[in-house]
């Protein structure tokens, strides 16, 4: 399936400060199916919002160009029928739930997703066999499931279950915003692991970090560089390399 | 002095009954003829007004429903996993003590008695009218007292009001009475639960006395019909180094009030009252408390949060009241709001009057919409919207329910909230993953 992902022309802009502010101005990019990229690029570069826009988040506003999601109009579809259709972001900064407990959380998101793909819903049993398998192997203490979501976790915990999350909604198509970010080196091997295990044929990642670090356990097939809100440059593994060497300047003085 | 003088228009919806408050209760008729029902004029009561009770005329006569009703809708009170079954429980119909539904057999650790309000007519100069009115009209007292050093367990009390099916002219209004007395070092939680159908006012007043190292656990879960006004007194006063810990979780009546006065009357006593309530379409729910610290050493506790859709209007007023004795105070109060529409609305006055001068006291409210960032994270996790509101919603309230200590009361509570959300806010309730 050549057509898996592909962004033709996105710009979307924000209300900030009583104005609008246009932060991807025509983002070109095309995922296929099983192929795991990666967009590196400076602060403010757009990378967090074309994130957040794949995953339906209102502030964005989508001004013009398409995303196109195996043959679906992506941005057609409400967050929730977006992760159903196997769309996952995972947080730079995961939200706490003050009062939701993270067992309840995770049961009622796999059901949710489940029943939108017209699978039978996971009895409290079944779930329990499932998540403890998923927790097990992403080295996480089954306490975390017993607490709130989030709440009161500690930034290597936040991301470790939003690994979690990844791992049991089996999405298509994951996006890790920064989720490398503030990671001891143990941590950072778990969350590569974690995609890792997902790695498929029919499953794709697009990876945003500021670093090669977690490259080296991921094998990436394609890096972007992005900047002013557009993919400046592509290529192999070995751009990343460059990057982290010699930092953007030299790709920012080529695109200007 | 036994005719009632009912010229003074604010007991207008009452005058009937009033005028046939012979005997003993004249008294407090006419002492509740004279003050009238409180208007917004009276700070008590400025944001709650009970000018929609003068559309009516309060009767005496209800109709009870059938035996077999009754006990199927007692059932459907008690929460379906039968934890509270096998607790002492005490009926009351239409505000009447009911010993054929009441278990009052398994009352063996305290003494029970119930009878007509004749003994506790007297009337003081600080009466509030909502408690002269009761004990106007009141018909049935009942009295618990747990003796010193008991553990007394779960006692569940509770109310079931039937009014008139439509709003009409007429409707029924219930005054059942309350009065629980907790020995030294003895401790009981009360777990009452309230229900109805139709148009009436229920008008119940309990007062509790905590002994000196008494506990108290006592819930309240408000579910009176949609039609129905509410108008409660509770009156805790604890001796020293008792507490009195309460939740109300309201969620019925067009009009509702519960209002506590606590009485912090021993040195290291200690008084939680806490509630939340869920209110839609255009109902009030009132929840005013009033703490006097009157001995050193006293906590006292709110935690108070309301979640309001559509026009529903919420009313939380707080006064802490410290007297120039009560040094080492410690008050906290906290009342939180959630409007889930643009016309929903929250009154809250929070007050504290200190006389003494090395106390701590502090008080906040906030009043909120949801949060975006928390509704689009469950949303990107596949929840759909309408689901993803009402598991904030019940995070909102069921982190105050928390509070309830009690387990088996606690898992009522949050059964009844549960039920209610779906009820009200949509969307099908969340799995049980719990991993216990």
């Amino acid at each position: 399936m050549s057509n898996f992902l592909k962004i033709s022309g996105l710009h979307a802009k924000i209300e900030a400060d009583g104005g609008d502010k246009e932060i991807l101005r025509g983002v070109d990019l095309e995922i296929p199916a099983g192929e795991l990229h990666v967009i590196m690029g400076p602060n403010g570069c757009g990378k967090s919002t074309l994130a957040y826009t794949l995953a339906g988040r209102e502030d964005y506003e989508v001004t013009a160009g398409s995303v196109s999601f195996k043959g679906q109009d992506l941005l057609a579809m409400e967050p929730d029928e977006r992760a159903a259709a196997g769309v996952f972001l995972a947080f730079q900064s995961p939200v706490e739930l003050p009062g939701v407990n993270n067992a309840n959380f995770l049961r009622t998101a796999v059901n949710s997703v489940r029943r939108a793909r017209g699978e039978a819903e996971m009895d409290a049993v079944q779930f329990l066999k499932t998540v403890r398998a998923a927790t097990k192997s992403l080295s996480m203490q089954d306490e975390m499931l017993k607490r709130n979501v989030n709440v009161g976790f500690s930034g290597g915990e936040k991301k470790r279950n939003e690994v979690l999350q990844m791992t049991l909604l089996q999405p298509s198509l994951a996006i890790l915003d920064e989720t490398d970010s503030g990671l001891d080196v143990d941590a950072l091997r778990i969350v590569a692991d974690g995609v890792n295990k997902l790695r498929a044929p029919d499953f794709s990642a697009l990876v945003i970090t500021h670093h090669q670090r977690l490259l080296d356990y991921l094998s990436p097939d394609r890096i972007h560089v992005m900047a002013k809100g557009r993919i400046i440059r592509s290529g192999g593994p070995e751009l990343a390399r460059q990057i982290d060497q010699d930092g953007y300047a030299t790709f920012l003085a080529d695109a200007a | 002095m036994n005719s009632v003088d009912i010229s003074v228009s604010d007991v207008g919806p009452f005058a009937q009954r009033l005028a046939a408050a012979g005997g003993v209760r004249s008294l407090a008729a006419n002492a509740f003829a004279e003050v009238g029902l409180p208007g917004t004029k009276d700070e008590a009561f400025h944001y709650t007004s009970l000018r929609s009770l003068n559309r009516l005329k309060f009767i005496a006569d209800s109709v009870v429903p059938s035996d077999a009703e009754l006990e199927s809708l007692i059932d459907n009170a008690l929460p379906s996993d039968g934890s509270l079954a096998s607790a002492t429980r005490i009926v009351f119909v239409n505000g009447i003590f009911s010993e054929k539904f009441s278990t009052v057999s398994g009352l063996s650790a305290v003494s029970f008695t119930h009878g007509t309000q004749e003994e506790q007519h007297s009337v003081a100069d600080n009466d509030l009218p909502l408690v002269l009115l009761n004990r106007a009209l009141g018909c049935s007292t009942a009295e618990l007292e747990v003796p010193e050093g008991t553990d007394a367990g779960t006692i569940v009390i509770l109310s079931l009001n039937f009014g008139n099916a439509t709003e009409g002219d007429e409707a029924p209004s219930f005054h059942p009475h309350l009065h629980v007395r907790v020995g030294k070092g003895a401790s009981v939680t009360l777990a009452e639960m309230i229900i109805g159908k139709g148009v009436y006012l229920n008008n119940p007043v309990s007062v509790i006395n905590v002994a000196k190292e008494a506990s108290v656990t006592h819930t309240k879960l408000q579910r009176e019909s949609a039609d129905a006004f509410h108008l409660a007194t509770v009156s805790p006063v604890i001796a020293e180094r008792g507490t009195y810990n309460s939740f109300t979780l309201g969620f019925g009546a067009q009009l509702s009030r519960h209002e506590v006065h606590a009485y912090l009357e021993g040195a290291g006593s200690a008084v939680h009252i806490n509630g939340a309530q869920l209110l839609v379409d255009r109902q009030v729910g009132d929840i005013t408390s009033v703490i006097t610290h009157a001995a050193p050493n006293c906590i006292s506790r709110q935690t108070v949060r309301n979640v309001l859709a559509d026009r529903a209007r919420g009313v939380f007023q707080g006064k802490v009241f410290v007297e120039r004795i009560a040094q080492k105070t410690d008050g906290y109060q906290m009342n939180q709001a959630l409007l889930l529409s643009e016309t929903a609305e929250m009154n809250a006055k929070p007050e504290l009057e200190i006389y003494a001068d090395d106390v701590k006291c502090s008080h906040g409210a906030t009043v909120g919409a949801l949060d975006d960032d928390q509704l689009f994270y469950l949303c990107s996790r596949g929840i759909p919207d309408a689901e993803a509101r009402r598991i904030l919603v019940e995070a909102f309230l069921i982190e105050a329910v928390g509070l309830v200590e009690v387990d088996d009361v606690r898992a009522a509570l949050e059964g009844a909230l549960s039920a209610a959300l779906v009820e009200r806010i949509g969307a099908t309730t969340m799995g049980d993953g719990s991993l216990s």
